[in-house]
C-alpha cells in the first residue's frame, strides 16, 4: 500500500477537525458578539487593596485608558 | 465652567463640589459615592465623565414585585439561580462594559454578569433567595443604568439568531481549500507514473468533497432559482443554480466514467464567492431595531385599582400592578407623572396635561377633564391620574393602525432589483447561444455536442454579475453608516437610487423639537412687569414657561408673594401687589370676544397684568438647520411633498421657504398619511418617507423607502427601513445622489464582467474548455469585479466625505 493514502487521510482528517472547531465556535455564539471581548480584555487585573485608599494611578494604568479613548 | 465629574454634564449654578470633584446635580454625586464606597472608582479611570445621570424611578419599576410579570422577563430560572436579559440604552463606553461586568462587587448575590456592547445588552445571573427582580432593576438604575423594559419583553422569548449563511460559508470555503489543494497534481498535468496510478482516488475525493458545496452551501440558489421558474420569473439564481447544477453534473459524470477531471474546483470557487458576497452584504447594526412598533414603546405593566365591591367609587380600593394585556373594559388604572397611556379610556381624576406629540405629530400638550376620552400613547405630563379602561390594548385608536394589512406583509417584495432586471435577458440570450452552439456541433462533429453545451452554460455563469450588487450596495451600506445613516440592508439602498418624490413629516422631521423662535405681539411690557413675568414663569415647570423664562432670563429675579399654577390653564404670581396672569388666552383676559383670530392656530402664551390683557409671545417651531438647502437640491429632480398631523397655523411661513412646487397639506391622521403614500404609489411614484414618529408608521411602512429621522438614536424610532441622525438631516440629498452613483457602478461591473463572459464563450463555443481554463477565469472575473467595485465605490466615499464636510 502507498503512504499517499494515508497522507491525504491524515490531511482530510487534520482539515475536518478545523472545521469541526469552526462550527463548534460559531454554534456556541463566539463570533455574535466580536467587539466586547476586545474591550474586556484591556481592563487592570483586580488590584486587592489592604486599606480603603485609591490606588495611585500608574503609568501603565494611564497609557491604557488612553487607548481605550 | 466646570463639567461633571460623573456625567461631563456643565455644572451649572447647582453645583456640588465633593471629595475634589464638581457634579451638576445629587444624582451624579450619589452614584459617585456608591461606586467608590464599594471600591470602583477605577470607572473614572478608565475614561473621563462616563456616566449618566440617573433618571428618577420612584414607583416605575413597581410592577416587578408582581411575580407572574417578573417571570415573564426571565430567561432561566431553576433552584436559586435567575438569568435576565437586559437592553440599556445608556451602555456607551468601555467603563459601562467594566462596571456593569463588576456589579458583583456591589451587590454579592449577583452572580455574574455579560455585556453584549454592540447590542447594548446585559446579561445578570443573580441569586433569587436573596436578591428579587425588582431589587436588581433598582441597583441598576441607582448607578444610572435604567434598563428599557417594554411590552416587547413579555410577548416572546428571543428568537434563536440565523447562522446558517456562517455554516454554509465555512462549508464551503473549507471545500473549496482542500478541492484546490486536491486539484494541484491535475493543473501540472505532471505525467509521473504514480501521480497517474492515483488520479482516481484524488478525483474521488473532490467528488465527495463537493457534495456539500452544490447541496447545502448552495441550496439557496437552488431552491430560489426553483422558485422563481414556477413564478415565471427569472431571477439572477436561475442562471446560477443552472450553472451550479451543470458543472456538478458533468464532473460527477467524468470522474465516475473516468473521462476527465471535472470542473468541480471552480463550482466550490464559485459557491464560495457568492456566498461571501451574500456576507459581506449582510452589514446589520445590532443596537437599532428597524421592526419596532407600539409594543418597543408601551410599558409591561400599569397600576390597577382592584375592585371593591361594597363602594363604587372605587374608594378603599387597593392599587397592584397589572399587565397592560390583561385590562379589560372597566378595569380603574392610575397613571403617573411621565407614564404612558396605554389603552383608551375616560378619565376619572385629576388634571391631565399629555402630549400626544408621538401619535399625531402634534407638539402641543392637551389638556383634558375629568370625563373626557383619553386615547391610547400619549404620555401624561402632570400629576398622577385615574382612568377607566374602555378598550383593551390591541382595540384602542392607536395600535389599530397595526391591524393594517401593510404591517402583516412581510418586506417589500415586489420590488424588482436592477440585477433581475437584467438577469432575465441574459438567461434568455445564454440559453439561446447554448441551443445554437449545439446545433451547430450536432452538424458538424456530433461528439464535441454536448461538451460545447454544457461548456457554455458553465462560463456563462453569472458569477461576477451576481457579485457586483452585493459588494457595491455593501460597501454604500458602510458608507451610509459612517455617516449615521443606518440602513436596514443593502436593497433600501438600491430603492433610495429609484426615488422620484419625497414626502417629509412636519413636526419632530422639519421642525426640532424645541421651540425656539419666540416673538411678542401686543402692549409692551414695562422692566418692572417683565421682571414680574420672569419671576412668575421661574416657578413653573410647564415646557412654554421653561422656554420663555429662558428667553428673558437677563431681568432681574424676585420671591413671589403669592404663586399658583392651573395645570392645562396658566400660571398667576403676584407681587407688591402687582397681578401677572401667564397662560391660555381664556384663562387671561376677561373678554373672550377680543381673541386675535391670526393667533388661533398657532402656539401661544397670553399675558395680562392687573386683569388688563396686555399682549401674546407666539411660539415658532424652529426649523432644522439647511432645510431649505434640502428642499432646493431634492426639488432639482424629486417631487416634494410636507405632510402634517398639525393644524394650519404654519402654512404661509412654510410656503414661503420653500421651493414654490412643493405641496403641503395639513390635518392628516396617521390613517390618512398612509393612504396618502398609497395614492402617490398609485400614481407609479416612488416615494422616499421622511418622519420621526409613530404617527407616521403606517407611512413609512407603506412608502417604498421609509427613512426616520431621530435626535437620538438609542431612543424608540417606529418601524422603518433606514434611521438617520437628525444632526444630517442637510445630507438626506447627498445620501440620494450617493445611492444613484451605486447603481451605476453596478452597471459598470455589469459590463466588465460580460466581457469575461464573452472570452469564455469564446473557449466554451469552440469546444477548448480546459478545466484549468474554467478554473482560472471564474476566479480571476470574480476577483476584478469585486475589486473594481470596491475602489469606486471607496472613492464614492471620499467625495461624500469632502462634500459633506464643507
Amino acid at each position: 500500500m502507498s503512504i499517499i493514502y494515508l497522507l491525504l487521510a491524515i490531511s482530510v482528517i487534520v482539515a475536518l477537525l478545523f472545521f469541526v472547531a469552526f462550527i463548534i465556535s460559531v454554534k456556541s455564539g463566539q463570533y455574535d458578539d466580536t467587539y466586547t471581548p476586545s474591550v474586556r480584555m484591556l481592563f487592570e487585573d483586580e488590584v486587592i487593596k489592604e486599606k480603603p485608599q485609591i490606588a495611585p494611578k500608574t503609568n501603565e494604568q494611564t497609557l491604557m485608558t488612553d487607548q481605550l479613548k | 465652567m466646570d463639567v461633571c465629574f460623573h456625567c461631563g454634564d456643565e455644572c451649572t449654578i447647582t453645583a456640588i463640589m465633593h471629595q475634589d470633584h464638581c457634579f451638576c446635580c445629587y444624582g451624579c454625586k450619589t452614584v459617585f459615592d456608591i461606586l467608590n464606597e464599594n471600591d470602583l472608582s477605577y470607572y473614572y479611570e478608565l475614561e473621563t465623565s462616563p456616566g449618566s445621570i440617573p433618571s428618577k424611578f420612584d414607583g416605575k419599576f413597581d410592577y416587578l414585585k408582581n411575580e407572574t410579570i417578573a417571570k415573564k422577563l426571565l430567561e432561566f430560572d431553576e433552584l436559586s439561580t435567575k438569568i435576565v436579559s437586559f437592553v440599556i440604552p445608556s451602555i456607551h463606553c468601555s467603563s459601562c462594559i467594566w462596571i456593569l461586568e463588576n456589579l458583583n462587587k456591589l451587590n454579592p448575590d449577583i452572580k455574574t454578569t455579560q455585556v453584549n456592547f454592540p447590542k447594548k445588552k446585559v446579561r445578570v445571573s443573580f441569586d433569587s433567595e436573596k436578591l428579587t427582580l425588582h431589587q436588581l432593576v433598582l441597583i441598576l438604575c441607582k448607578i444610572g443604568y435604567e434598563p428599557n423594559i417594554s411590552l416587547n419583553d413579555s410577548d416572546a422569548k428571543t428568537p434563536a439568531i440565523n447562522r446558517s449563511l456562517i455554516y454554509k460559508l465555512g462549508a464551503a470555503g473549507f471545500a473549496f481549500g482542500n478541492i484546490m489543494f486536491l486539484s494541484f497534481p491535475e493543473y501540472f498535468e505532471v505525467s509521473e507514473f504514480w501521480l497517474d496510478r492515483y488520479k482516481p482516488v484524488f478525483r474521488w475525493l473532490i467528488l465527495i468533497f463537493s457534495i456539500p458545496v452544490a447541496f447545502y452551501s448552495g441550496s439557496d440558489y437552488l431552491v430560489s432559482a426553483y422558485k422563481s421558474i414556477r413564478s415565471k420569473l427569472l431571477n439572477i439564481d436561475v442562471p446560477i443554480a443552472i450553472g451550479i447544477l451543470v458543472l456538478f453534473i458533468r464532473s460527477a459524470v467524468e470522474i465516475t466514467m473516468n473521462w476527465g477531471s471535472g470542473f468541480l474546483d471552480s463550482m466550490a470557487g464559485l459557491v464560495f464567492f457568492l456566498l461571501l458576497g451574500k456576507f459581506f452584504q449582510q452589514k446589520t447594526y445590532a443596537f437599532l431595531s428597524f421592526e419596532r412598533d407600539y409594543k418597543s414603546y408601551f410599558p409591561i405593566a400599569v397600576t390597577r385599582l382592584t375592585k371593591n365591591n361594597t363602594s363604587k367609587d372605587h374608594k378603599g380600593s387597593q392599587e397592584e400592578q397589572a399587565q397592560v394585556y390583561d385590562l379589560v373594559a372597566g378595569d380603574r388604572i392610575i397613571i403617573r407623572n411621565n407614564e404612558l397611556i396605554p389603552v383608551d379610556g375616560v378619565l376619572i381624576r385629576g388634571t391631565v396635561l399629555i402630549d400626544y406629540s408621538f401619535v399625531t405629530g402634534e407638539a402641543d400638550l392637551v389638556s383634558k377633564q375629568p370625563g373626557e376620552h383619553l386615547f391610547a400613547g400619549g404620555r401624561q405630563q402632570s400629576g398622577v391620574i385615574e382612568m377607566d379602561v374602555l378598550k383593551s390594548v390591541e382595540q384602542s385608536y392607536l395600535t389599530q393602525l397595526w391591524s393594517n394589512e401593510i404591517f402583516s406583509k412581510n418586506g417589500k417584495s415586489s420590488f424588482q432589483t436592477f440585477t433581475n432586471q437584467i438577469s432575465k435577458r441574459f438567461t434568455i440570450s445564454i440559453l439561446s447561444i447554448a441551443l445554437l452552439a449545439t446545433l451547430f456541433w450536432l452538424i458538424y462533429n456530433p461528439s464535441l455536442a454536448l461538451t460545447v453545451f454544457t461548456a457554455v452554460l458553465i462560463v456563462a455563469c453569472p458569477c461576477a454579475i451576481a457579485l457586483a450588487a452585493p459588494f457595491t450596495l455593501g460597501n454604500l451600506l458602510r458608507i451610509f453608516g459612517t455617516h449615521k445613516c443606518y440602513v436596514k440592508n443593502s436593497g433600501v439602498i438600491e430603492q433610495l437610487a429609484n426615488v422620484d418624490t419625497v414626502v417629509f413629516d412636519k413636526t419632530g422631521t422639519l421642525t426640532t423639537n424645541y421651540k425656539n423662535v419666540i416673538t411678542y405681539e401686543g402692549i409692551e411690557l414695562t422692566e418692572e412687569e417683565q421682571s414680574l413675568l420672569t419671576s412668575t414663569l421661574r416657578a413653573s415647570n410647564h415646557p412654554l414657561s421653561r422656554s420663555l423664562y429662558h428667553l428673558l432670563l437677563e431681568h432681574n429675579i424676585h420671591t413671589l408673594d403669592d404663586f399658583q399654577e392651573e395645570i392645562g390653564q396658566g400660571i398667576i404670581g403676584v407681587l407688591d401687589q402687582n397681578k401677572i396672569k401667564v397662560g391660555s388666552y381664556a384663562f387671561v383676559a376677561s373678554d373672550q370676544s377680543e381673541c386675535n383670530q391670526a393667533t388661533q392656530n398657532q402656539t401661544t402664551v397670553h399675558i395680562s397684568t392687573n386683569d388688563t390683557y396686555k399682549g401674546c409671545y407666539i411660539f415658532y417651531n424652529d426649523y432644522r438647520k439647511g432645510m431649505q438647502n434640502v428642499f432646493q437640491s431634492l426639488a432639482k429632480n424629486c417631487k416634494l411633498t410636507v405632510l402634517s398631523g398639525d393644524n394650519e397655523g404654519e402654512k404661509n411661513h412654510l410656503k414661503e421657504i420653500l421651493p414654490p412646487h412643493t405641496d403641503l397639506v395639513f390635518n392628516q391622521k396617521p390613517i390618512d398619511k398612509l393612504n396618502y403614500i398609497k395614492a402617490l404609489q398609485a400614481k407609479g411614484q416612488n416615494v422616499l418617507m421622511v418622519g420621526d414618529g409613530l404617527n407616521d408608521a403606517g407611512a413609512l411602512a407603506q412608502s417604498d423607502v421609509g427613512l426616520v429621522i431621530s435626535e437620538n438614536i438609542n431612543v424608540f424610532s417606529p418601524a422603518c427601513d433606514g434611521i438617520l441622525e437628525a444632526t444630517r438631516f442637510k445630507d438626506i440629498p447627498a445620501f440620494i445622489t450617493l445611492s444613484r452613483k451605486g447603481k451605476k457602478v453596478i452597471m459598470y461591473a455589469f459590463i466588465f464582467s460580460l466581457c469575461y463572459n464573452l472570452i469564455g464563450l469564446g473557449f466554451a463555443v469552440s469546444g477548448h474548455l480546459e478545466p484549468i481554463v474554467a478554473a482560472i477565469l471564474m476566479p480571476l472575473s470574480s476577483i476584478s469585479i469585486v475589486l473594481f467595485t470596491t475602489i469606486y465605490t471607496y472613492s464614492l466615499g471620499r467625495k461624500f466625505n469632502r462634500n459633506t464636510n464643507e
